[in-house]
């Protein structure tokens, strides 16, 4: 059988003080993902190597890495696609490492859930037995959003994040939208006062990056410049109108 | 923010020269650069206004001023980055607005066409305005 490098990014806290790189020859198989590839070392070769992984179908969003350079969901990256190698596989960037192929995702979690990923509705008038329906063309309004498996890629292809990890990134505010734009939703003024700040949706200079790396075609470059429209008005009308017009 | 828990984590830093490590990011920086050029436009078009406002003999200075190799190199230099900074953003425009007509997104060519239409039409009045 054919086989394949791998070139590991390797980091122990307790037993050295910088990174480093480990090869591991691992079988060529057509129907090998990056993921099999570390699986087969972890069980095989170098039961030390840590990383994290769970549904193996693109689904879960914990496997994500760096693949070559390019941030990717380990389990929907092919070892066929970058034969010869050697493949390079490093943790996400832009995040701490804590081992190995683990980074520290606190940060993130945090923005998520400042952004009350979360129908918020005033449900005092509605009845218990009556659905709240929506045309087709409502769920479009928001339906891509909601295909974020918080996988993190888009923020470790951001340089803006990179450079600034006080600004909220891609996957929240595309989350904060999913919501926004969701017709049993009333909660767009609460997120606006997160979204709005500095930090907020202005921290984006439309790089774009975010959206080409996306596993599930989210898009949350669009949705972060489309906030940007929402923002916008909303300060132009705060300065214009009165309080009780708006 | 990290968790509270004790960890000697590596930290990743971002190269000083990450706009060269990825193709699209460099067209991000070229982008933004040409704005530049949409600044002297902005500029010259200053000075044009001054010009006229202080008399005929200023604006034939400003023209024989404008008239020079050097600035002729530079207007020109400077339209085809504004044409540049023009076309990439026309380009993502699609991607910020969403525009719905009976409830049917409009499709992003549509878009972007009806925004060169515009241009084009724009530029058509000036050109007129200018040869009448
Ligand atoms: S927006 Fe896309 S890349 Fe970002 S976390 Fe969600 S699924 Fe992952
Ligand atoms: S293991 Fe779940 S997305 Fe890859």
């Amino acid at each position: 059988m054919k086989e394949i490098t791998l070139r590991v990014f390797r980091y122990r806290p307790e037993a050295e003080a910088e990174p480093t790189f480990q090869e591991y020859a691992v079988p060529l198989r057509d129907d090998w993902a990056v993921l099999d590839a570390l699986n087969y070392v972890k069980e095989e070769i170098d039961p030390t190597l840590s990383y994290r992984w769970s549904c193996r179908m693109g689904i879960c969003g914990s496997c994500g890495m760096t693949v070559n350079g390019d941030p990717k969901l380990s389990c929907g990256t092919f070892l066929v696609d970058h034969a010869p190698g050697p493949i390079t596989v490093e943790p996400l960037r832009n995040f701490p490492v804590i081992r190995d192929l683990v980074i520290e995702m606190t940060d993130f979690m945090q923005k998520l859930g400042a952004v009350q990923p979360w129908i918020i509705r005033d449900e005092s008038d509605d009845d218990p037995d009556t659905e709240l329906l929506q045309t087709p063309s409502e769920m479009d309004d928001y339906k891509r959003y909601s295909m974020c498996i918080n996988c993190m890629l888009c923020y470790s292809a951001c340089p803006v994040y990179g450079l600034d990890s006080k600004f909220i990134g891609p996957a929240a505010i595309a989350l904060a939208q999913r919501y926004n734009l969701d017709s049993r939703d009333e909660g767009q003024e609460e997120r606006l006062d997160v979204l709005s700040e500095d930090e907020g949706v202005w921290g984006c200079t439309f790089v774009g990056e975010c959206t080409r790396a996306c596993p599930k075609g989210v898009d949350p470059a669009g949705a972060i410049q489309r906030a940007k429209l929402i923002a916008a008005n909303e300060a132009v009308k705060a300065f214009l109108l009165p309080r009780w017009v708006r | 923010m990290t968790t509270d828990f004790w960890q000697r984590l590596h930290r990743q830093r971002v190269p000083l020269l990450w706009w060269t490590s990825r193709r699209t990011y460099l067209l991000f920086v070229v982008r933004e650069l040409t704005s530049v050029a949409v600044v002297w436009f902005v500029v010259y078009l200053l000075l044009l206004v001054r010009s006229v406002g202080a008399g005929p003999g200023d604006y034939e200075r400003f023209l024989d001023w404008s008239a020079q190799p050097w600035m002729v190199v530079l207007n020109a230099l400077a339209l085809a980055l504004a044409i540049v900074h023009t076309i990439t953003w026309f380009m993502v425009t699609p991607q910020a607005m969403v525009l719905k007509v009976r409830g049917r997104r409009v499709p992003g060519v549509a878009l972007a066409g009806a925004l060169y239409v515009a241009w084009f039409a724009v530029s058509a009045v000036i050109l007129l305005l200018v040869l009448a």
